[in-house]
């Protein structure tokens, strides 16, 4: 089973970058209009996952509500046939949570909690350093790969990672996904993980390049095509696997890690595609430039 | 057949040592509170009164109060933290009056003077002559003795109400009580009625230290507020525990066959060492005492899918060079070679993004990198070592002499 990956996937490249564009901007437009799906974790008050033995309404709910002397339209109730989830908008105080299961086990003896309370101070902090390590994050890969490669390589596979971190946020936010804190470990994982993908290709152009000419841009070309073409049975492996137990966790792991799982997911599949179609181009771009100047190419042949 | 005789052995030592101590480790690995059940809260701690100093010295006192709370309320191996200058963070396992024990925590550490009242028992004391807010804020000292023997320096605000109490008890013990638990019960030996005292008793210099902190503790009580918490039913942590163990099982399954099927020999050597690898995580755990939580299981399965990368990094190469028309032999150490910077590059990635989430992370995302950047150090370990010596012993062997044991078919071979 061996297939021929050749292929140019520069070509190819152009019709991504303009789905790439759009994902972008449709992306901006749903962050900037309709914000994220924040959790508790996010944006303070008080979660209640109940896993239940029989269906809960939410109208079963409601009047334990009224009794904790919660207004109704600050609580969100999504009633399931084996879990429950109840939001509170404002912080529950260990009284009125511990009235709730009293009166919830009414309903369900079997029933078993899980309480997340945040404090408003609690999650701007968390915001804030989810905000920090991301950008931490990137910028020490940048650099880790400008020393071991090039700047180019290194510019190419941030901009490549940050469109899949961006993507997997865009996507959260337009199909109202919650985001909770596991959702940015997802999103630091897959920033660390996308660009292993990113560094295999490059290591084959900058492997292909001390055998190729590379005075001319179409000569680079081919020299990123072939690489790509050599690379692609190991991207599409690599990738796979993490996919198979990401989509593993996604199906069959426990609830709290469901999104985590998800975000992993889309994580994984974009990771690999702007690998291909993202990253290595985009180097191509960078370093066309270089050639395109006599003097410079004189230099890059050394 | 040396070699042969040794990559058995080394098979079989490597799977009697995971087969024998397996039980032994899944037994005794702690599982975090989402796993378990129970509830984690951060506290944030200001003095009770306004506009005074919090000092780390009465933090670290009361997390050691909250501690020997919690003990006395019987939860099991209660944990307690302080994170910053601020705030301290509760652990605590297997709670049945949530309500109860959360409200008891929350209430500001007690310190009593007590003297014996009529009906008490050998070593009980319970009539309060001084309470904690009547000593002088932050006036307790450590002072030497001239042979040296540490003795604490103690300040109250009423004199008057000092002397008369050291009047009555002359040649009597005052005892000390944080809360309900007694810690000293020093002899009153004279009348004191310039309002301090010193409170002398065969004390190391550390017990003197804590003795300080714990009387200027109570003098200035601090108020904890809570920041965050979260609370976890027992079921539906093993809920939580059960399903992700399954969708890890499936998972490596799918994994294993498909590097076995792609890989053929070198995909059962895969296979082991990512056994291997997931065995030496969990030992990993286990010798370190860290805490297993749902992140960090999430970040193990994922681990599993992230280790095997190197394997397929490697034999994709060894592939390519048995195509070029090479040996097995010396495909299998050029490709081993080539990779190897390839991969080393690729895990270092992530190892930032996994340092960078351990060091600005709390709680879940901290288990979470924790485990991320152990199963990265040990794939290197097992995925590309050991697997490489084993692959390179099977070689040598002579045992896989076709190209095909490898998933490269004879028509694919350039002649060199």
């Amino acid at each position: 089973m061996r297939f021929n990956w050749s292929y140019d996937y520069i070509k190819g490249s152009k019709i991504a970058y303009i789905f790439s564009i759009i994902l972008t901007i449709t992306g901006i437009v749903s962050i900037l209009g309709l914000g994220l799906n924040y959790a508790v974790d996010f944006r303070a008050g008080s979660n209640v996952d109940i896993s239940v033995s029989k269906a809960i309404t939410t109208e079963q709910v409601n009047p334990i509500i009224r009794d904790m002397g919660v207004d109704e339209g600050d609580v969100h109730i999504t009633p399931g046939a084996d879990r429950v989830n109840v939001r509170f908008s404002n912080v529950l105080d260990e009284n009125q949570e511990s009235k709730f299961k009293q009166e919830f086990s009414k309903l369900d003896s079997k029933a078993s909690y899980e309480v997340n309370t945040v404090d408003p101070e609690m999650a701007k902090e968390l915001e804030r350093n989810a905000i920090y390590a991301v950008l931490i994050a990137s910028i020490g890969i940048m650099i880790y790969v400008a020393i071991r490669f090039e700047w180019r390589f290194g510019l190419a596979a941030v901009i490549a990672l940050f469109h899949d971190a961006f993507v997997v946020i865009s996507v959260f936010s337009i199909f109202r996904l919650e985001v909770d804190l596991t959702f940015i470990t997802a999103v630091l994982t897959i920033v660390g993980f996308s660009i292993n993908d990113t560094i295999v290709i490059f290591d084959r152009i900058r492997e292909n390049l001390r055998f190729a000419k590379k005075t001319t841009k179409a000569e680079l070309r081919e020299v990123v095509n072939q690489s790509l073409a050599q690379t692609m049975t190991r991207s599409l492996n690599t990738t796979f696997t993490v996919f198979a137990a990401s989509i593993c966790l996604f199906i069959f792991g426990g609830e709290s890690i469901r999104m985590f799982s998800l975000a992993m997911v889309i994580g994984t599949l974009f990771g690999a595609y702007s690998s291909i179609f993202i990253a290595a181009p985009l180097w191509l771009v960078l370093k066309g430039k270089q050639v395109s100047k006599p003097k410079a190419a004189a230099k890059a042949s050394n | 057949m040396k070699r042969i005789i040794s990559f058995i052995l080394v098979v079989l030592v490597t799977t009697g040592v995971m087969v024998g101590t397996s039980p032994e480790l899944l037994k005794n690995i702690r599982l975090g509170l989402d796993l378990k059940g129970g509830y984690e809260i951060l506290y944030e701690a200001e003095p009770l009164e306004a506009g005074q100093q919090l000092s780390k010295a009465s933090l670290v006192q009361t997390a050691k109060s909250l501690e020997s709370r919690a003990n006395a309320l019987g939860t099991s191996e209660p944990e307690v933290t302080t994170e910053g200058n601020n705030r301290i963070r509760l652990k605590l396992a297997g709670v049945t009056d949530e309500a109860e024990v959360r409200a008891k925590m929350k209430e500001p550490a007690v310190l009593t003077f007590r003297s014996k009242a009529a009906n008490d028992k050998e070593g009980e004391y319970s009539k309060i002559e001084l309470r904690g807010n009547e000593f002088v804020e932050n006036a307790a000292k450590v002072v030497f003795t001239s042979l040296n023997q540490p003795m604490i320096d103690i300040k109250v605000k009423d004199k008057a109400k000092f002397s008369e109490i050291t009047k009555r008890l002359m040649g009597q013990p005052l005892a000390i009580y944080l809360d309900d638990t007694l810690l000293s019960a020093p002899t009153v030996q004279q009348q004191l009625t310039d309002g301090s005292a010193q409170i002398s008793g065969n004390y190391t210099r550390e017990e003197a230290n804590q003795l300080r902190d714990t009387i200027n503790l109570g003098a200035l009580p601090l108020k904890l507020t809570e920041k965050y918490s979260q609370s976890v039913g027992a079921t539906l942590g093993k809920l939580s525990l059960d399903q992700t163990i399954k969708a890890g099982l499936i998972g490596s399954v799918i994994i294993l066959i498909f590097m076995i099927g792609l890989y053929r020999i070198p995909g059962i050597i895969a296979s082991f060492a990512l056994i291997t690898h997931t065995w030496l995580v969990l030992a990993i755990f286990y010798l370190g005492d860290f805490v297993l939580t749902l992140p960090g299981i999430a970040a193990f399965i994922l681990g599993i899918g992230m280790a095997v990368d190197a394997n397929i990094i490697t034999y994709e190469r060894i592939k390519e060079e048995m195509r070029s028309g090479k040996s097995i032999l010396s495909s299998v150490k050029a490709g081993s070679k080539h990779s190897f910077r390839t991969i080393i590059d690729s895990n270092i990635t992530t190892i930032i993004a996994a340092a960078v989430m351990f060091f600005l992370g709390t709680g879940a995302v901290k288990g979470f990198a924790l485990v991320l950047i152990f199963d990265i150090v040990t794939s290197i370990i097992t995925n590309i070592f050991f697997s490489r010596f084993l692959l390179t012993l099977l070689v040598r062997a002579n045992v896989v002499k076709k190209p095909k044991y490898f998933g490269v078919k004879e028509s694919e071979i350039r002649a060199l």
